[in-house]
């Protein structure tokens, strides 16, 4: 198959209520942090983009959201059409002008304090980071607390950014300013909203 | 504090089953089609999708007759149903110069390239009632007059020869278009931003400023380097195709406004220029829009603000009817509970003036003992 | 660019252009009489969304937003694997369909000569007696100064 059949197939099959399954999910994991929701495979993205972040994407992105790339995912050209096509979403010169980031390989991502962290005035203006996670099971296991979370909740995410809890807990002190992050694995989504605090299993 | 009040429902629906008669009236008398509108009635049209902002003959048609001709109103449906659609993207600008004229004038240039074409107008006619379009009679095919095609460069380029005008208003070099409809307006405004709002923003209101300051508030020696009414081609850049997509043309009105300038500490003497575009037929408020958007250049060329025309937060904070109206007219829904408040309080201060002005008998006495 | 092909690129946007430009009842009409086939995979849409129209100030400068304008688009794939699509003003889906069909069929090189002579051609002719018209109807109406000579000098 030819990159231009790739970068135009794969999109959802029925637009309206997949885009719809997928906003709920996002929607009841960032009200919910740590709690994992299962999504199919609504969409068949060209690779590195996987199924789940690519779903997310067009449910998530449009003509008004400029879209940052890792550079895993800037270097294939059919991913880099595939979102063009199928979102509209134009590409963000830099990370701090992008609303949206797709992150195919986090533990080699820049630090999360180089993406937009909104303005006082605009908190809601801060970057939304995608991140592709092998699971949610085998990493550092990391004890969440905070808005939407009765007691405590824990998740175990692989492959997360260097320095993650650290990166995080300087993320929290920017406060209402930050990013959020939504953590996709093969079959399902969790996420970090900046209201929610980590502490590690060790510490 | 909101109390909830219910009991209206029953009322509502009826209202709106009335005015769903009274909109189509007499049922003896034909209703309206979509296309008698477009076609017979297209300069209300024109308004509608200037204002309303959006470019569609038969939406605006609908919201003409659903609003019972109510002008703002049916601006107001187009508003509301443009938030309900996606957007693809933004379009190449235009280019006004490679325009199907049909109608195109200078009050600064007799003969000019390409001529005065006067078009559809209303200018010359006598503005008398007429009893026969009335009575229904047959209009005769316009006249047909063959000539080759002929290029028409925009007034402007032709006085910049001289060096005595202006150049077209420039950005900085990676300035990226604001837009009012997705980012809160912020003053002071890029001219970019004030024109879109401009553009959009109420033919009334513009000509009102418009007219205040031929009258000298902000006189500012207006001439029409050029009217131009035409259809247009627009362009789509989309990630699938290697080339800017055709998406067919639109009609706008642009006016190029012409004003002496006797120079300022900013800028030498010259002619400078404000300008309008408008969807449509639209050239009253292609001018009106000019002038606002020349008056509203006061402070970057060095001109002392005096007039309402000139401030930017008056003119464009005041220029959207639809936000206009949503304020004016949300004064008649209920505010019982704001009201009583101002009643009491009311009651309270009369009580204590009255006290004040007429004091009872025996308060001196007791004044005195305090 | 190589010289075709950057000939068949200028060839395929002017037959969308004309495509975009024809009411869908013209389309309709010629796409029945010339028999194309309609047999084809939605890709996408056909959906109606929004463009924003820009302008430049002062009519050459920087770009300003105007307006949005009403666009309907479709992007299909035909059994033989071309994949065309269509951008056009208004709302008519079936016209959007249709049109990015023809982008498909034109880029056959088996089905460029139908498409063109039955479709594109017919639709082309008749935009251009409409513009001829609406230019000499224009032009009746254009000043043709002449100067009045009064006194003895």
């Amino acid at each position: 198959m030819d990159i231009a059949a790739q970068s135009i197939e794969g999109g959802f099959a029925d637009p309206v209520f997949n885009a719809q399954t997928v906003f709920r999910a996002v929607m009841d994991t960032m009200a919910r942090p740590g709690s994992v929701q299962k999504l199919p495979a609504l969409a068949r993205p060209p690779a590195p983009l996987s199924a789940t972040a690519g779903a997310i994407a067009l449910a998530l992105c449009d003509n008004d959201t400029p879209l940052w790339l890792d550079p895993a995912l800037q270097a294939s050209t059919t991913v880099r059409s595939w979102l063009g096509f199928h979102t509209g979403a134009p590409v963000a010169n830099t990370p701090a002008d992008a609303h949206f980031a797709l992150i195919a390989a986090p533990a080699e991502m820049m630090a999360l304090d180089g993406f937009s962290q909104g303005t006082q005035d605009y908190p809601d203006r801060s970057t939304t980071l995608i991140l592709h996670v092998g699971d949610l099971v085998s990493g550092t296991p990391l004890l969440l607390e905070g808005p939407g979370i009765e007691t405590s909740a824990t998740i175990a995410p692989a492959q997360m950014p260097r320095h993650f809890v650290e990166q995080w807990k300087q993320n929290i002190k920017r406060f209402p300013r930050g990013v959020d992050i939504i953590l996709a694995t093969a079959d399902g989504i969790a996420c970090l909203p900046r209201t929610t605090r980590i502490k590690t299993m060790e510490a | 504090m909101y109390v909830a009040v219910k009991g209206g429902e029953a009322a509502i629906a009826n209202a709106h089953s009335l005015l769903a008669d009274r909109r189509r009236g007499d049922r003896s008398v034909p209703a309206l089609r979509l296309d008698q509108i477009v076609e017979q009635l297209a300069l209300g049209v024109d308004r509608v999708m200037s204002e309303g902002s959006l470019y569609d003959r038969e939406l605006a048609a609908l919201a003409i007759v659903q609003a019972r001709g109510d002008m703002i109103e049916a601006i107001f449906l187009v508003r509301a149903y443009r938030t309900t659609l996606p957007r693809f993207g933004y379009s190449k600008p235009i280019d006004t110069a490679n325009m199907l004229v049909e109608r195109r004038v200078s009050a600064t240039y007799k003969d000019l390239p390409g001529g005065q074409l006067l078009g559809p107008t209303f200018d010359y006619t006598h503005r008398l009632l007429d009893p026969e379009l009335a009575a229904g009679a047959d209009v005769a095919e316009p006249l047909l007059r063959e000539t080759e095609a002929q290029a028409m460069p925009r007034v402007s380029a032709i006085l910049a020869r001289e060096g005595l005008i202006e150049p077209d208003g420039d950005m900085p070099q990676d300035h990226v278009p604001g837009d009012i409809t997705r980012e809160p307006l912020e003053f002071p405004m890029a001219r970019d931003i004030r024109l879109q709002a401009l553009s959009r923003g109420d033919e009334g209101f513009l000509l009102a400023l418009g007219y205040s300051t031929q009258r000298g508030y902000a006189r500012n020696h207006p001439f029409v380097g050029e009217i131009r009414i035409g259809e247009v081609e627009l362009e789509l850049d989309v990630p699938e195709l290697p080339f800017a997509v055709p998406l067919g043309t639109v009609r706008v009105t642009e006016c190029q406004m012409v004003n002496q300038f006797k120079g300022s500490a900013k800028a030498p003497p010259q002619f400078t220029r404000g300008y309008g575009l408008v969807f449509g037929q639209s050239e009253r408020k292609a001018m009106a829009m000019a002038l606002c958007d020349r008056a509203l250049r006061a402070k970057e060329l060095g001109e002392d603000v005096v007039a309402a025309a000139q401030d930017e937060e008056f003119v464009i904070s005041h220029s959207d009817n639809v936000q206009a109206t949503g304020f004016v007219e949300h004064l008649k829904l209920p505010h019982y509970v704001d009201f009583q408040a101002e009643l009491d309080l009311v009651r309270r201060m009369r009580a204590e003036h009255d006290a004040r002005e007429n004091p009872p008998k025996g308060d001196e006495k007791r004044e005195a003992a305090e | 660019m190589r010289g075709q092909e950057a000939r068949d690129q200028a060839e395929r946007k002017a037959a969308m252009a004309t495509l975009a430009q024809s009411s869908g009842d013209d389309i309709v009409r010629l796409w029945n009489e010339a028999g194309l086939p309609s047999d084809a995979e939605l890709l996408r849409g056909p959906e109606t969304g929004l463009v924003t129209l820009r302008g430049r100030i002062g009519g050459g400068g920087a770009p300003f937003n105007v307006g949005e304008a009403t666009v309907t688009r479709a992007t299909v794939r035909l059994p033989t694997g071309q994949v065309g699509h269509c951008y056009a003003l208004g709302r008519d889906k079936q016209k959007a369909r249709l049109a990015a069909i023809a982008d498909a069929l034109w880029q056959d090189p088996a089905r460029r000569t139908e498409v063109e002579a039955g479709l594109i051609a017919p639709l082309r002719s008749a935009l251009t007696t409409a513009h001829e018209k609406r230019r000499a109807e224009t032009a009746a109406t254009k000043v043709d100064f002449f100067t009045m000579v009064r006194g003895e000098d």
